[in-house]
């Protein structure tokens, strides 16, 4: 039997399947984006990548807490001057590859804009521990607006936005990315949290703080999807917790018009095919394309 | 997995930089597998057992500079064991190790004894100061050692000592230390590779398998949940031995 075609039109590139590689996990090597790609990704988001070399936080970068990971990471990348070739290799894999990349002023995204070749660019507005990057720009609705139009005019691929939860008013960000040219924006980045060990009171991460994703986030980030996409013109592409087929079927009927899985794959690459094949057995049950699932919540009065 | 709160019960002075940390918990891990070491407040680094209870450390940055300076009482975070360890395979093995590289192996031997097997060892250190675990490895059977500057045992590399072996007696070879010594070997050894089970080592820094920082080329093998013990063959066509990645992902020299 004909399965029904997964393939959808997200945020100015075409994937044949809503299921993507979220940015900053196995995103480091062309290898692993290859990986993810030929894994089942409909698409996969590259390692947020910055003008010059950063090492990252000290350890531990990543804790397992209740439901989901806490991770200060701190931005680890060789710079976008050696990630070119990354990029090549990843695309070796079928699938759009789209670059995350930060930076701590417009100039300095645009310049990485400008120095990089990928399907489509993520700017990481969110990022809740490294200084001067991510949520520290992100969070004012200007800089959002001013970030996303250097990066439009620097760029000759689409650009999405991915915004921070850590805001009174997500969909301020939304409005403020759509006004810069954004073709999408993606939500959510990590929640501001941390842990301790009691048995010594030290925070557990070298950071101190950090970012939480996994399941503990997804009922939140349902939430942000749900308000944006309620509110903006440009589609939104939802990430935060998806780990299983029915996550990302809710997450679409939130109005995600594609998903992103990050933290899920500490159960392995096989997490691609699972969700596509549930959405797929979904789809066809319920006799529905990706676009009439998108959105459906709202459209129930 | 949180770091569990560990006491170390005590430290002992293996060579002038490797020590080993014998710490109050049964993490029940097979020989080859780490734990991520957590020195609070400094770092947390990925440490290979050298026994149940035991870690053996060779001070090479901050942080193992600042697990030395910790003493019987003191406590650490431990998340582990992780990854793949070795599997016992056949009657009759050879542990083929380089400095502090020799402790996984220690730790195997011992454990391969245990179940009948025959063990072979071959270990090279740079100098008769630098040997660690005569006494482990000698208990076990066969011991051929060699050190770079000849002061003890056969001068010259580990693959010097491979001359005097039939490596067709073997059924595994189980290979640890600095990667060009392993890579040296694995060379030497290509139509054998498939008999070869490496412990092999990249930036960890998750040891979850998810932040990406481990993956080597060109598979993108996740060393730090699909390793570190990796079968020779895959190695052949690899990075490995040919560069690693540093703690930001850019490329750079193997080392050792």
């Amino acid at each position: 039997m004909l399965m029904p075609s997964l393939t959808v039109h997200a945020g100015g590139l075409t994937l044949h399947n809503p299921v993507l590689l979220a940015a900053g996990i196995l995103g480091t090597t062309g290898a692993s984006l290859r990986r993810a790609a030929l894994a089942g990704a409909g698409g996969v988001v590259t390692k947020s990548i910055g003008s010059v070399p950063r090492e990252g936080h000290p350890g531990p970068t990543v804790v397992g807490v209740e439901c989901g990971l806490l991770n200060a990471m701190g931005l680890p990348n060789p710079s976008y001057k050696e990630f070119q070739e990354e990029i090549e290799i990843a695309k070796t894999g079928g699938v759009p590859v789209i670059a995350s990349i930060f930076g701590s002023s417009a100039e300095e995204f645009a310049k990485i804009a400008r120095g990089l070749e990928p399907d489509a660019f993520e700017l990481n507005l969110s990022c809740p521990h490294a200084e001067k990057y991510g949520s520290e720009l992100g969070r004012y609705p200007e800089m959002v607006e001013a970030v996303t139009g250097a990066v439009k005019a620097a760029a000759n691929v689409p650009v999405w936005v991915k915004l921070t939860p850590n805001t009174a008013d997500i969909a301020e960000l939304g409005l403020a990315a759509q006004r810069g040219g954004a073709d999408a924006v993606v939500a959510i980045n990590t929640l501001k949290a941390m842990a301790i060990d009691i048995e010594t009171g030290y925070p557990i991460l070298g950071n101190r703080f950090g970012g939480l994703s996994g399941q503990a986030i997804k009922p939140v980030a349902v939430r942000c999807v749900y308000d944006l996409a309620s509110q903006l013109e440009i589609p939104v592409i939802g990430v935060g917790g998806v780990s299983s087929w029915e996550d990302a079927v809710e997450m679409i009927q939130a109005g995600a018009c594609a998903v992103q899985v990050g933290t899920a794959l500490l159960k392995g690459y096989s997490v691609f095919s699972e969700i596509t094949e549930g959405l797929s057995r979904y789809l066809e049950r319920k006799s529905l394309t990706p676009e009439e699932l998108c959105g459906l919540a709202g459209r129930r009065k | 997995m949180k770091p569990i709160n560990s006491i170390i019960q005590e430290v002992r002075s293996e060579a002038p930089s490797i020590r080993t940390f014998r710490v109050d918990r049964q993490l029940d891990p097979a020989p080859g597998q780490y734990v991520m070491v957590w020195v609070r407040g400094v770092d947390e680094v990925p440490m290979s057992f050298s026994g149940p209870d035991a870690i053996t450390v060779q001070s090479v940055g901050e942080a193992t500079q600042a697990l030395f300076r910790l003493s019987a009482g003191s406590s650490i975070g431990l998340r582990g064991p992780l990854g793949k360890g070795f599997v016992l395979r056949g009657e009759k093995i050879l542990l083929v190790g380089g400095g502090v590289g020799t402790a996984p192996l220690a730790f195997l031997g011992e454990q391969a004894r245990g179940a009948g097997l025959e063990v072979t060892s071959l270990l090279g250190f740079r100098s008769s100061e630098d040997l660690i675990f005569q006494n482990r490895f000698g208990a076990l059977g066969d011991t051929i050692i060699t050190t770079d500057d000849g002061s003890f045992g056969i001068p010259g590399r580990v693959a010097a000592g491979l001359k005097g072996l039939d490596l067709d007696e073997f059924s595994q070879i189980y290979l640890c230390g600095p990667e060009l010594m392993m890579w040296d070997i694995i060379s030497r050894c290509k139509d054998r590779a498939n008999k070869i089970q490496a412990c092999i080592n990249r930036y960890f820094k998750c040891a979850l398998g998810v932040c990406g920082s481990c993956c080597l080329d060109p598979e993108g093998l996740r060393v730090c949940v699909e390793g570190p013990v990796v079968m020779a063959d895959r190695l052949l066509e690899s990075e490995f031995g040919r560069y690693r990645r540093g703690p930001g992902g850019g490329k750079g020299l193997c080392r050792g």
